[in-house]
């Protein structure tokens, strides 16, 4: 009797175990094949010099110890670090404070919301041609608003001094409305009772934004700050549409130096390597964040 | 009326003054920003518009002064438009109809079942979150165009092209997003318990369960993760641009990319192209609109 109970129970547990399986299995067959194998494989590649026809050979650290002689690859690391931090502060702060402007009670409210939220439905394909134009230094529009206001023409994207601040002006833009909408959702799940006590108190709106608001939608800013800092090390729609690179490598990225070297010249092994470096320098970065995070909060 | 009654009257009115100087700052702030956003997209529609010398010459008119559809008739025959939309379409509705059925089945799984391996198998995958897609791209890329048994590849995946040039190579890596997966399972944790529990006392099975009892139950989670779905498949550039590299399918991103090569300057067609990509993603955000700020602000909320 005893054993006949325990064996039901054993049977079933095992037949749950199967159909969880059974539930989870086509998801976690994906998983495996499409993205935990290709990470190990992307480790072990990073050590050959694979180059998609003739088989792999190990080579140790070479495809590493090239990559610190190689300057264009040296030059698109300068680069990044550039971009992400012109990027970063300009999108954390612009989409807290224009979240903040959205969340005010004024006639109109929700056609402004459709509106900031455009630049997130086109392909970042798309946004840049668009941008492409506007910064055309001939007959673009914004050049021409620059004239119209008596400022000197830029040269935008067609020169090497300001190419990068131009692609992170239009990355900014296309960007910016999702993490508006996700700072959106996060104040309106602030009480108003919070802030009608500090004007009671004789907090003004400045002040109530910066003492009120921004700590109790810190975890937010956290979430906005890690996703936008792994987002801009891997910056590449723009780059390919808009500069491929140039003027005179100005804008190389790792990602377009990494996809050059897989897709153009074939050098898988040696791109593979260039990959688990910049997946290095992002495991760094959001690493050091965190930890800055947990100490600020403490 | 006392003394008392009108200086409290004045002091109202410079207060209400002071709202509306407020509001009106607000407003005149969010007009300033609405136009930075909007701009871009209505001189681009204007530039698609405007003959080729009026492009040039208009200087700041933000009205055409002819309006012409040359710059159409030339695009669609620079790119084969409806082609690539076509395949951009069944691209992105087998993204989204996979992703909803195996994705909702595993967060089912990793909500509602407990089984032996389940708390492995979801840490696994979270941590796959961390992952970024750069370090996939080139070893997904030789899985795909490895892959054994397809598109004239032999058992040990030589000899062919794989899933390259093959639209189920977009689709694939894409086919389970785990970031989907998290969404469903904790849109599934919210749901009760009890629900499938007395179910299964009168002997339904669990495959009852789920697809009879919870996925109706499921259907707004449904419609947030379709758009996320959509809005990821029809814009994807750099993947399709990998895979589809060689043949002839392509994407509406990579015909659109196609007219900046050799740093072209015929932005007629250029602007025409693009209005026409931006219009399905804005007539699916019109009606769906709810659930496109839906999703974004559960991704806020779940970190």
């Amino acid at each position: 009797m005893e054993h006949s109970k325990n064996l039901f129970k054993h049977t079933k547990k095992t037949n749950k175990t199967l159909t969880g399986w059974l539930f989870i299995a086509p998801a976690f067959l994906c998983f495996l094949v499409f993205l935990l194998i290709p990470a190990v494989m992307a480790v072990g590649m990073s050590f050959t010099s694979y180059n998609g026809f003739t088989e792999a050979k190990f080579i140790g650290m070479d495809n590493y110890t090239r990559l610190f002689e190689d300057t264009y690859f040296l030059q698109s690391l300068w680069n990044i670090c550039k971009y992400v931090l012109m990027y970063v502060p300009s999108v954390v702060i612009l989409s807290f404070l224009l979240a903040v402007l959205l969340n005010q009670k004024v006639p109109g409210i929700r056609v402004f919301r459709v509106l900031f939220y455009l630049p997130c439905l086109t392909s970042t394909v798309a946004s840049s041609m668009v941008w492409k134009w506007l910064m055309n230094p001939q007959g673009g529009l914004l050049n021409q608003i620059l004239s119209a206001l008596g400022l000197p023409a830029c040269a935008w994207l067609n020169e090497s001094k300001t190419a990068m601040m131009s692609i992170v002006i239009i990355c900014v833009w296309s960007t910016l409305a999702s993490n508006i909408m996700i700072y959106l959702a996060a104040l309106q799940n602030v009480p108003s009772s919070v802030y009608e006590s500090a004007s009671i108190d004789g907090a003004g709106k400045l002040r109530q934004i910066w003492q009120i608001t921004l700590p109790l939608v810190a975890p937010t800013t956290f979430f906005v700050l890690t996703m936008a800092l792994i987002g801009s090390f891997q910056v590449f729609d723009q780059i390919w549409v808009l500069t491929s690179g140039g003027p005179a490598h100005a804008t190389t990225v790792p990602m377009y130096s990494i996809y050059t070297n897989a897709f153009r010249e074939s050098q898988l092994g040696y791109a593979c390597a260039q990959a688990m470096i910049l997946f290095l320098m992002i495991l760094a970065v959001t690493l050091v964040q965190q930890k800055f995070n947990k100490e600020s909060l403490v | 009326m006392s003394e008392n009654q009108k200086r409290l009257d004045r002091v109202r009115v410079g207060r209400n003054m002071k709202k509306g100087l407020y509001k009106a700052m607000i407003l005149l702030l969010l007009v300033f920003f609405a136009l930075v956003f909007f701009v871009p997209f209505y001189w681009s529609l204007l530039t698609s518009l405007r003959p080729n010398d009026e492009i040039f010459s208009s200087g700041l008119k933000f009205w055409p002064q002819h309006v012409t559809w040359e710059h159409y008739e030339k695009a669609f025959q620079i790119i084969p438009f409806f082609q690539y939309s076509f395949n951009t379409l069944l691209i992105t509705v087998c993204i989204i109809v996979s992703n909803l059925l195996f994705c909702s089945m595993a967060g089912y799984a990793f909500a509602k079942i407990r089984f032996r391996g389940s708390k492995l198998a979801y840490r696994l995958m979270l941590f796959s979150v961390m992952i970024p897609s750069t370090v996939l791209l080139i070893p997904q890329f030789l899985v795909l165009a490895r892959f054994p048994l397809v598109g004239g590849n032999n058992l040990f995946g030589q000899g062919g092209h794989g899933f390259s040039g093959n639209f189920l190579g977009v689709v694939l890596p894409t086919a389970v997003s785990v970031f989907n997966i998290l969404f469903m399972r904790s849109f599934f944790i919210s749901l009760p318990n009890e629900l499938g529990e007395a179910a299964r006392i009168d002997g339904a099975g669990e495959g009852r369960v789920f697809f009879q009892l919870y996925l109706p139950l499921a259907k707004p989670a449904m419609a947030t993760l379709s758009v996320f779905c959509f809005q990821a498949g029809w814009n994807s550039f750099l993947w399709p641009s990998v895979i589809l590299r060689s043949g002839d399918f392509k994407v509406l991103t990579q015909g659109l990319a196609s007219f900046t090569v050799n740093n072209s300057v015929d932005y007629g067609p250029m602007m025409a192209a693009t209005v026409c990509a931006t219009i399905p993603v804005l007539l699916v955000f019109l009606f769906a609109q709810k659930y496109f700020i839906q999703g974004i602000a559960f991704s806020g909320t779940k970190s």
